[in-house]
């Protein structure tokens, strides 16, 4: 079909071909196919809707809230909502509208970081263990086990009690902590793969066990982990936000939104609005990974639906 | 293990000692004492890697130099390192955790303290989470699809999705300022604190047993809100999971067969689906009861709970390392045992993982 596909058909046939012509067409397809799933999914179109939403209010701040999120007004503290300050104003006087479309990034940013941390880990230590067997997987999966002993967030306060408080040091922290279902999920993915026949090819063919674990099994193992992890993502946010919240996380005067929530706790009885907005914020985005994360495990994942 | 009994006729107990329980048990033991001894080595690392000196923390910055150094030998900190973590295990294992810097009371006396304030709000919330998540569960997945299958779903994605420290500051904004149903933040009012001899450490059962029925309606009063958003947590999973293993049941072809039976579909679903749905709950019961020791530090901080959670917090900004790895290694303990309690219940109610 792809063959004698005429050129008119476009993209889409060129995509939706029974026949693939390369490595690349077929990747592109199978993308294609898993988006035209994941489009009929509503609740998981949402998530998405929510995160590219996240990203522009983060590229579009300076734009969506031109003022400073730093620049106090103290003859206008604790305003309520208005037409002047949307969110209303905090104990400073600050705007709090623009202190949380500022704050946007610091939750991406922590997001994003810990990913790119901890998700490689558990790759690497999943799919090693699970290769190599025998003394080296009961050693990794027994400090795997170790790390899933703690309650993740008590953890990561005994990281952040060792390495000071700051945004440096809880990213490490939650990453620390995060890596240990990756690396369960990796595993297990590797140990269905390990016995296969194209493996054993590989290995005839005399490639080498780092190549084996790194070009043949990594690339098999990546979507279940990249599920996990955006499954992740909203308790990552929330970890973040709750070391924020205990004054942990990212120290004021940064507006990161656990932090704010924090800050408006004094006077929530009679200025409500300054602790509510910025957690109605964190719900908001942490909900739109959660929806995501469970659309892209019913598109990708048919075995654990 | 019947079949291969049958097969060769050998007497049952020989089979059971050769593949059954003993190399189970020696197994699980070494496993527990693996992970045990990892949670120490943990414990210890972080408390290496400070950046805070625990000889200045006790002696302060201006002491002369030969009681520092005659306090830095008290703290074996010249040794080798694989020896100061022996000295830091055999102390563990003593139930020793040093002494707090800040108040020179030994911290397993804090923790004996502070721990029941923590179970009594975990063990509450997990009742609730378990009693009311388990039937709505069940109602969820009879009726897959429509309304309750609908409340559930978002119960579930809310449930993970909320901020817990922010809906406890929003709780106490409507329910004890606005609606004034509930108590405010402390396990008690005022003028009712320190009147009852701590027994239990549990208020409502210690003053259920001093009969001071005014002190236990209080505590219950206080209790209310924390206890309703930690189960509401516990809600969202619990009946989440109930909704899936249920689903399962009811699809199996022993259903249909107590249906053609002619069996009401209240004792099918309820009796038959439940009870094997049952097996696999009761160790998601156990796991979300172990999580809420987690949820539980936000919780008792802006409940200002005078629990587990929040000792470890104060005793951090405090720079108490002694207290903060103390309470981590106690409630990492908790946690072990709680997936082994329910490892453990599993074995004991399925037959076929026997």
């Amino acid at each position: 079909m792809s063959v004698g596909a005429p050129p008119e058909q476009g993209l889409r046939a060129w995509l939706l071909a029974a026949a693939p012509g390369s490595r690349w067409q077929a990747r592109c397809g199978n993308a294609y196919l898993a988006w035209l799933k994941l489009r009929g999914n509503p609740l998981a179109m949402t998530g998405l809707a929510i995160i590219v939403a996240l990203l522009l209010v983060v590229i579009l701040a300076p734009l969506l809230a031109p003022g400073t999120p730093y620049g106090q007004d103290l003859a206008n503290r604790l305003l309520p909502p208005s037409g002047d300050h949307w969110f209303g104003t905090d104990q400073l006087g600050r705007d709090i509208y623009t202190r949380v479309v500022h704050g946007a990034h610091l939750t991406l940013i922590i997001v994003v970081l810990v990913a790119i941390l901890a998700a490689p880990a558990g790759l690497l230590i999943g799919t090693v263990a699970g290769y190599a067997g025998g003394i080296v997987d009961t050693v990794l999966m027994r400090i795997t086990d170790v790390f899933l002993a703690f309650p993740r967030l008590v953890l990561a306060l005994a990281f952040v009690a060792a390495l000071g408080p700051g945004i440096e040091n809880a990213v490490i922290a939650i990453a620390l902590t995060s890596w240990p279902p990756y690396a369960r999920v990796a595993r297990a993915e590797t140990l269905a793969l390990r016995s296969s026949d194209f493996i054993a090819a590989a290995r005839l063919q005399g490639a080498s066990p780092a190549r084996i674990v790194l070009r043949h099994i990594a690339p098999l193992c990546l979507s279940s982990v990249i599920i996990r992890v955006t499954l992740d993502m909203a308790g990552i946010i929330l970890t973040a936000a709750g070391l924020g919240f205990l004054g942990l996380g990212a120290q004021p005067p940064l507006p990161e939104w656990g932090a704010m929530v924090a800050a408006g706790r004094d006077f929530i009885l009679e200025q409500w609005w300054v602790a509510t907005m910025p957690g109605i914020a964190i719900f908001i985005v942490s909900l739109g990974f959660n929806l995501l994360g469970d659309g892209l495990r019913d598109v990708l994942d048919p075995k654990q639906r | 293990m019947t079949q291969s009994r049958e097969m060769t006729g050998a007497p049952a107990f020989q089979l059971r000692w050769a593949g059954g329980w003993l190399p189970k048990t020696i197994n699980l033991v070494f496993s527990i004492l693996l992970t045990f001894f990892g949670l120490l080595f943990v414990t210890f690392l972080i408390g290496r890697v400070i950046p805070i000196d625990p000889v200045l923390a006790i002696v302060g910055d201006r002491a002369l130099p030969d009681v520092y150094a005659r306090v830095r030998q008290e703290l074996a900190l010249d040794e080798p390192l694989y020896y100061q973590f022996w000295l830091y295990m055999t102390k563990v294992l003593q139930g020793d955790f040093g002494k707090s810097v800040i108040t020179s009371k030994p911290i397993i006396d804090d923790i004996i303290r502070f721990f029941p304030a923590t179970i009594e709000l975990a063990t509450l919330a997990t009742l609730l989470g378990a009693f009311i998540g388990v039937p709505m569960g069940v109602m969820a997945a009879k009726f897959q699809g429509r309304w309750p299958d609908h409340i559930i779903r978002v119960l579930g994605l809310v449930g993970y999705s909320v901020p817990v420290f922010w809906l406890g500051i929003v709780g106490l904004v409507v329910f004890y300022k606005w609606l004034e149903w509930a108590s405010g933040t402390g396990r008690l009012d005022v003028f009712y604190e320190d009147i009852i001899n701590p027994v239990t450490g549990i208020m409502l059962i210690d003053a259920a047993l001093a009969r001071e029925w005014d002190i236990f309606f209080n505590a219950l009063s206080h209790l209310g809100l924390p206890v309703s958003i930690l189960g509401y947590y516990s809600l969202a999973y619990i009946s989440r999971m109930t909704r899936s293993f249920m689903i399962e049941q009811l699809s199996q072809e022993y259903v249909t067969a107590a249906r053609v039976k002619g069996l009401s579909e209240f004792r099918v679903v309820w009796r038959h689906a439940l009870g094997n749905a049952m097996l696999p709950l009761v160790t998601v019961i156990a796991l979300s009861y172990a999580s809420l020791l987690e949820g539980a530090v936000l919780t008792e901080t802006v409940f200002a709970w005078p629990g587990l959670g929040s000792y470890i917090t104060t005793s951090l900004f405090n720079a108490d390392m002694n207290a903060v790895l103390g309470g981590t290694f106690v409630v990492g303990m908790a946690f072990i045992s709680l997936n082994l309690l329910s490892d453990f219940l599993y074995r004991i109610l399925d037959p076929r993982s026997r």
